[in-house]
């Protein structure tokens, strides 16, 4: 297997396999990339001809529009296969669809499962095609923890920090579930920021303190005091009723971002959120309403560029490039 | 004395744990059964096998064996199955009941025990379920199903979860001396975990089961024990916890003992790697702590048998996400090399290491079979304790291909086995 110059790396299935210095050349490819998003016409030829796969086994909505997008931006042919109409639905076993999909020979595969892993199985059964998680499990989703650094980075100077160094980030809610949070608590790790995990001690990973180096904090007055950066995990549906917490209400009452509780941040503290946001459950519609201390729709933003860059990088192309490509 | 079907096994290194002997000897077979030990007068004709530089031990008995047959052949076959114990030394194995249909009918006993009989590789004792369809309900018919051919009763694959039934069936079990044996784990505990509760479930984002899934149903256990005076056996311990509540009843006398497996012994929780499927198993794979436990255990002897939990699947049932694959892990033919490991670390000589796997299960199943005792049928093993192998799933003699040792490097080849004084296995075929 020939690796392509752009990353250095065949595939991206999770931020625990990146160096910071990789971290880094995304970023930078994303934010040239955000240009051609604020463009009148938004296409550039780079990817044209290649084709990409997204394969979504679970429902999503804004990840696999804004892959698709990226795709679609970069004039790349790009087909979504979702598991309600795929053969999945007809009894075929992973490993089956699989192989169907290595004999048409896509260029990228971009997977979404809900097992934790299956981005592994996918890697490992299609030896010729780049594979991207968008999200296993509850292990990684790498794209939103680079989307979410990009964003984190925009806003170090308004927090009077040159890097990521010594950051101190909340990650709140129900992490035990959350992909978003490993993928950005590793991310942030690797790049010196310090995490914390804030939230009911129902909803924390076993040893979490060992696996990554993280403090864990059950009430958010001592977890949020001083952080730069709060982020907000989505509290799923099924959690709701009993088996992890007793109600919404006392959820909301003792976890929920408010305004009060935002004020124990430091003063520039940014909250985000990977969506979609369950308001007046883990966040505060005013909170959540607030251009200035919310950077949810920055988010979606960068997600598009993120992903273009690293669709872009995969396929082999160097920072500096895209804009000649265009 | 007539030599046609008389052989001389010569110049091996007999061990016999059973009588505490460890020595340099020839042993005669004759007529299926062990007939000197020692030096013996050889008649005319016999066939003589030299065994220099080999051990000759009883033919190992495996407590712990799931043959998949009847209702599962596509995971493997009772011909399968056995054919691999005799590749990995093993003569007798005990077989556990969570077939379909379940072993809760003495005429499940005999299909499974003719099948055995017709291929001819190991002797199979067949394990009978102790409640009725291993639903959790009803107490199976214990008497029936021991004279049928059980050596002890389990509903393994999945615990005994109630307890006013647990109590019944230790009650019950005393009028015929029957051995139950647990498999503890609380399936409320487990829940949905698929590997062990720590840093790397964790970091791999797959739910784990805790420790306190195993220890809280070994401690019920013991109480009931205590209450009942049934004869309780803990399957896979795999926990340090669960392992001091064990200790702690022997030493008060409670007739409790425990096995472990080679896999619990020499790996951790880490194997799982890469969402490896063929490190998944039930109870999982714990963290150093416990597998130092399990070591110190077997040395100090309150871990009495190694069995390996041999769990053949086929491969559909493991080449899927870590969450969806099946639980288990094939062990036959690592059972002895792995074992082996626990001499080369001083945990136990070579003795102690044998009896764990031959006298000490067939004692406490009631068969009769574990020693070398002149006049005992000729199950036996040679083995070379030193040549050195690596694990290759292709090279396995089952069907199953699922084991958790692929590419490990081993010390210790079977080279013959015999099933009453028959050659059932021969290196290198």
């Amino acid at each position: 297997m020939v690796e392509p110059v752009g990353l250095g790396r065949k595939n991206l299935l999770g931020m625990a396999d990146l160096t910071a210095e990789e971290i880094f050349r995304i970023l930078d490819t994303a934010a040239s990339f955000r240009e051609v998003n604020a463009r009148d016409i938004k296409k550039v030829p780079t990817l044209r001809g290649k084709t990409i796969i997204n394969l979504f086994f679970e429902n999503s909505t804004r990840t696999r529009t804004s892959f698709e997008l990226a795709g679609k931006r970069m004039s790349a042919d790009v087909i979504n296969i979702s598991a309600s109409s795929s053969s999945v639905a007809k009894g075929e076993t992973l490993y089956d669809t699989v192989a169907t999909l290595q004999a048409m020979n896509p260029d990228v595969v971009v997977v979404r499962h809900a097992q934790s892993g299956a981005h592994v199985f996918l890697a490992r059964n299609l030896p010729r095609t780049v594979v991207v998680n968008a999200g296993d499990g509850r292990h990684e989703h790498p794209t939103q923890a680079l989307l979410d650094l990009l964003t984190i980075r925009d806003h170090l100077p308004a927090m009077k920090r040159q890097g990521f160094a010594g950051l101190q980030v909340a990650i709140c809610g129900d992490v035990v579930h959350s992909r978003v949070a490993r993928s950005n608590a590793i991310a942030l790790n690797t790049l010196g920021a310090r995490v914390r995990f804030v939230g009911p001690p129902t909803l924390m990973p076993a040893q979490a303190e060992q696996a990554w180096g993280v403090t864990v904090h059950s009430d958010m007055e001592s977890g949020l005091a001083g952080v730069d950066v709060v982020m907000v995990l989505r509290l799923q549906n099924e959690r709701m009723n009993g088996a992890f917490i007793p109600s919404v209400r006392e959820y909301f009452e003792f976890w929920g971002i408010n305004r009060d509780r935002l004020n124990l941040a430091a003063p520039h503290a940014v909250v985000m959120h990977p969506g979609p946001i369950n308001r007046g459950v883990e966040i505060a519609s005013d909170v959540a309403d607030d251009p200035k201390r919310t950077l949810i729709l920055e988010q979606v933003a960068n997600g598009l560029a993120v992903r273009m860059a690293l669709l872009y990088r995969l396929c082999g192309g160097r920072h500096g490039d895209e804009r000649a490509a265009s | 004395m007539n030599g046609a079907d008389c052989i001389l096994i010569k110049g091996g290194r007999v061990v016999d744990p059973a009588h505490n002997l460890d020595t340099t000897a020839d042993l005669l077979l004759e007529g299926g059964l062990i007939r000197a030990v020692g030096r013996p007068d050889v008649p005319a004709g016999c066939r003589v096998i030299s065994a220099a530089g080999l051990v000759v031990a009883p033919g190992l008995v495996d407590m712990h064996v799931h043959l998949r047959e009847p209702g599962y052949e596509y995971k493997e076959t009772i011909a399968g199955a056995t054919r691999a114990a005799a590749a990995g030394g093993v003569t007798a194995v005990a077989a556990m009941p969570n077939t379909n249909p379940v072993i809760d009918d003495p005429s499940v006993v005999g299909y499974v025990l003719e099948k055995a009989r017709v291929a001819g590789h190991a002797n199979v004792h067949p394990i009978g379920a102790i409640t009725r369809g291993l639903k959790g309900e009803a107490l199976s018919e214990m008497g029936l199903l021991q004279r049928a051919g059980c050596v002890a009763f389990s509903d393994d694959g999945r615990a005994v979860m109630d307890s006013g039934l647990m109590r019944k069936a230790l009650e019950y079990s005393r009028a015929f001396g029957a051995l139950i044996i647990q498999h503890a784990e609380d399936s409320a505990l487990v829940g949905c975990g698929c590997m062990n509760e720590g840093v790397t479930s964790s970091r791999l984002g797959l739910p784990g089961i805790p420790n306190a899934s195993e220890e809280v149903l070994v401690d019920r256990d013991i109480r009931l024990v205590a209450l009942t005076g049934g004869r309780y056996h803990v399957a896979h311990l795999s926990t340090a916890g669960a392992l001091t509540a064990v200790t702690a009843a022997r030493v008060r006398g409670l007739p409790v003992t425990c096995e472990v497996t080679p896999h619990h012994f020499a790996l951790t929780d880490s194997a799982v790697g890469h969402y490896d499927t063929n490190a998944k198993m039930a109870p999982p794979l714990r963290d150093e702590k416990d597998r130092q436990a399990l070591l110190e255990g077997l040395a100090r002897g309150t871990i009495t048998v190694i069995a390996t939990d041999h769990a053949p699947h086929d491969i559909d049932s493991k080449r899927v996400p870590f969450c969806q694959a099946a639980n288990g892990v094939v062990g036959l033919e690592t059972l002895l090399p792995v074992s082996l490991e626990l001499v080369r670390d001083g945990v136990l000589d070579l003795k102690g290491c044998l009896a764990t796997m031959t006298c000490n299960p067939a004692r406490m199943l009631g068969i009769d079979r574990g020693t070398l005792e002149v006049g005992k049928v000729a199950d036996l093993v040679l083995f070379d304790p030193e040549e050195a192998w690596e694990v290759d799933a292709i090279d396995l003699h089952g069907s199953g291909r699922n084991t958790c040792f692929q590419g490990r490097q081993v010390r210790g080849r079977v080279k013959t086995t015999f099933l009453a004084g028959r050659v059932v296995h021969r290196d290198g075929t």
